[in-house]
C-alpha cells in the first residue's frame, strides 16, 4: 500500500517509476500484478478524440468606456459567443457556428469553421477579431465593440469542458441503403463501415473503471496544459451493465475538465469539422493513476481484448431511440481493421487518434519523471456504479398556454 | 507497358469533343476514367488511368497537348498536411483503394500516394481536414 504523498516525494526526489497504461500491460504479464504494483508507482493514460460538448470562458477586460456585452450579443471571428454573464465575460462552445454558415442547407454541410476553431487558434496565438453589440446602460455607455484579440492579452482565457473523456464509446454503422453523415464520421451503406472512438486500453476512465482514484480535484493533462477534473461529465452514467472486470459494456462514466487555456498548444486542442453533422473540437486528455495497491494495477493492466463495445446502428436505432445493440466486438478486434456482423466482414475506422494517445500518455509520464507534474488527492469521488447516479431521456410534456 | 494517371483539363472548346476516344483509336491506349467533370461551355476536368505502349503512350499525351488539353500527373494532386492529420484513422474505411491504412504497430495513418485515385472522399471527411487536393 502506497499513499499520493509517499509518490509526490518520490517524484520530487527524482526516484518515481511511470509506466503508461499500454507499456503495465506487458510488465503485469511478465511480473505479475502484485510485483508490479510493488514496483510502479503511477501508470499514465491519455486519449485524443472528438469531444464536442468543449469550450472556453474569457475576460477580455474593460474597454474605454465601458461596455456590457452581457445580454448582448457577440462574436469571435463571427462564431457566437454567449453573453449571459457580467460586462466583460463570454463563453464560447466548440460546436458554435458563424450565424451565415450554410449549416446542411447543401446536405451534408462541411461546417468548415466554428468555436472549435476558434479556440484552436487563440492556443495558436493568433488574433481574433471581437465583434460585439450591447444596449447601453448609464455606468456601460458603449454599445458597440469591434477590436483584435490575443490571448495573451485576456484577463481569463479558461477551457472549461462540460462532458469529455467517455469511458468507452458505441460502434457506429449503417443499416439503412443511403450513406449518412454522423458525429462517428461517414457511415457507408449496408454494413460498410464500422467506426469507434475510444482510446481503449489507455483510455483513462477505462483504466481506473470504478474511479478509485480519478475524482473531483485529480489533476490532469489537458490540452498540453495542466488541468483538473471539475466535475462528473455530463451524462455520466456509471450504472450501465459491466463485465466481470468492472468495464463498462457501453458509454458510462465522463468527466468535465478546467485548465488554464493559456498554457495549451493547438496540436492538443484540434478543431475539426465532421461532415454533414457540425463542428467538434479534438480534445487531448491524460490522467494519472496513483499505483496504490495490487487492485489499481489489475485495473490497470486491463487489454484491449478485454473491453467491449456496443455496435449501433445510426440510421434508425440510434436516431429513433428503438432497438438495441447489434452484437459487440472488443477493441482488439476493432483495431484488426475489421470486423464480422452479421456474416458480413466490415472495415473498421477510428475517430479517436491511438497513436495521439500513446504520445499524451508519454508525455504525461515525461512530466512526472522530470518532476514537473506531481499527484492530487481528489476532493471528492465522482458516483460510482452503485450510486444510484444514472443518464435519463428526456420526458416531454406538452406545454399548455395558460388563458388570460 | 506503361500505366499513368493523369488528370486532363480540358478549355472550353474541346469540351463537347471526342478526344479520349481518338486516344483508343488511333493510339490503342486504354483508359480507366476515375473521375470527370465535363460540363458543356465549361471547362472540363478528367482523372484517368492511361495503359499502353510506351511508344503510344507518348504519341497519345503529345496529341492531347497539341489540341490544347493541360495535363498534370496525378500523384501530388491529393496531399496529406502532415501538420494536420491527427492520426485518427476514419479515413481508413472510407478510401476505397487502401492508399490510407493504419500501422499496426504505430497505430498511425500511411498515405501511400501512390495508391491514390484522387477520388476526393478522404477530403472532406476528414475532421481536421488534413487532406487537401491540390489542382
Amino acid at each position: 500500500m502506497k499513499t499520493i504523498k509517499e509518490i509526490n516525494e518520490k517524484i520530487k526526489r527524482g526516484e518515481v517509476v511511470v509506466v503508461t497504461a499500454e507499456e503495465v500491460i506487458d510488465l503485469v504479464e511478465k511480473k505479475g500484478a502484485k510485483r508490479v504494483a510493488q514496483e510502479v508507482d503511477v501508470v499514465t493514460t491519455g486519449t485524443f478524440g472528438p469531444m464536442c460538448s468543449s469550450g472556453a470562458y474569457f475576460n477580455i477586460g474593460h474597454s474605454k468606456p465601458r461596455i456590457k456585452i452581457g445580454g448582448g450579443i457577440c462574436t469571435l471571428n463571427d462564431v457566437p459567443a454567449y453573453t449571459g454573464f457580467a460586462a466583460v465575460d463570454i463563453y464560447i462552445g466548440a460546436t458554435a457556428l458563424p450565424d451565415n454558415d450554410p449549416r446542411n442547407k447543401v446536405y451534408p454541410g462541411e461546417f468548415k469553421y466554428g468555436g472549435a476553431h476558434v479556440i484552436q487558434e487563440l492556443t495558436a496565438g493568433n488574433d481574433v477579431r471581437l465583434e460585439a453589440s450591447a444596449y447601453g446602460t448609464d455606468c456601460y455607455p458603449r454599445k458597440k465593440l469591434a477590436t483584435l484579440l490575443n490571448i495573451k492579452d485576456l484577463n481569463e482565457a479558461v477551457l472549461f469542458n462540460i462532458r469529455n473523456a467517455y469511458q468507452n464509446y458505441n460502434v457506429a454503422v449503417n443499416l439503412s441503403d443511403k450513406p449518412i453523415y454522423t458525429y462517428m464520421g461517414l457511415l457507408k451503406p449496408n454494413l460498410g463501415n464500422a467506426n469507434y472512438c475510444s482510446a481503449g486500453q489507455l483510455s483513462p476512465l477505462l483504466k481506473d473503471p470504478k474511479y478509485r482514484s480519478i475524482g473531483i480535484g485529480t489533476k490532469i493533462f489537458l490540452g498540453g496544459g495542466v488541468g483538473y477534473v471539475a466535475w462528473q461529465g455530463t451524462q455520466h452514467n456509471p450504472s450501465v451493465l459491466r463485465k466481470e472486470n468492472g468495464v463498462p459494456q457501453a458509454p458510462a462514466g465522463t468527466l468535465a475538465v478546467i485548465g488554464d487555456l493559456k498554457q495549451m498548444k493547438p496540436q492538443w486542442l484540434v478543431g475539426a469539422s465532421m461532415l454533414g453533422y457540425g463542428v467538434t473540437l479534438i480534445v487531448g486528455i491524460g490522467v494519472p493513476i496513483p499505483v496504490l495497491d495490487e487492485e489499481t494495477i489489475q485495473y490497470a493492466a486491463i487489454r484491449d481484448k478485454d473491453i467491449y463495445a456496443q455496435v449501433i446502428d445510426y440510421s434508425q436505432n440510434y436516431p429513433q431511440c428503438v432497438g438495441s445493440s447489434l452484437g459487440e466486438v472488443n477493441y482488439a478486434q476493432l483495431k484488426t481493421g475489421k470486423i464480422t456482423l452479421q456474416g458480413k466482414e466490415i472495415p473498421t475506422g477510428s475517430l479517436s487518434s491511438y497513436s495521439k494517445a500513446r504520445e499524451i500518455a508519454e508525455e504525461l509520464k515525461a512530466w512526472i519523471k522530470r518532476g514537473e507534474f506531481t499527484l492530487t488527492e481528489p476532493v471528492e469521488k465522482i458516483p460510482g456504479q452503485e450510486s444510484g447516479y444514472s443518464f435519463k431521456m428526456l420526458k416531454e410534456r406538452p406545454i399548455i398556454e395558460k388563458e388570460v | 507497358m506503361v500505366s499513368k494517371r493523369i488528370v486532363l483539363h480540358f478549355p472550353t472548346r474541346l469540351v463537347d469533343q471526342p478526344i479520349v476516344y481518338k486516344l483508343v483509336k488511333e493510339f490503342d491506349l486504354q483508359f480507366n476514367i476515375l473521375k470527370a467533370f465535363v460540363t458543356p461551355q465549361e471547362e472540363g476536368l478528367m482523372v484517368v488511368e492511361l495503359n499502353g505502349k510506351r511508344e503510344n503512350f507518348d504519341k497519345g499525351i503529345e496529341y492531347l497537348q497539341s489540341c490544347g488539353v493541360r495535363i498534370q500527373s496525378l500523384a501530388q494532386d491529393v496531399i496529406r498536411n502532415e501538420d494536420k492529420c491527427t492520426e485518427c484513422g476514419v479515413c481508413v474505411p472510407i478510401c476505397p483503394t487502401e492508399a490510407l491504412v493504419v500501422d499496426p504497430a504505430t497505430r498511425k495513418v500511411i498515405f501511400h500516394n501512390k495508391k491514390c485515385i484522387a477520388c476526393e472522399l478522404c477530403v472532406k471527411i476528414c475532421p481536421p481536414r488534413a487532406m487537401e487536393v491540390h489542382f
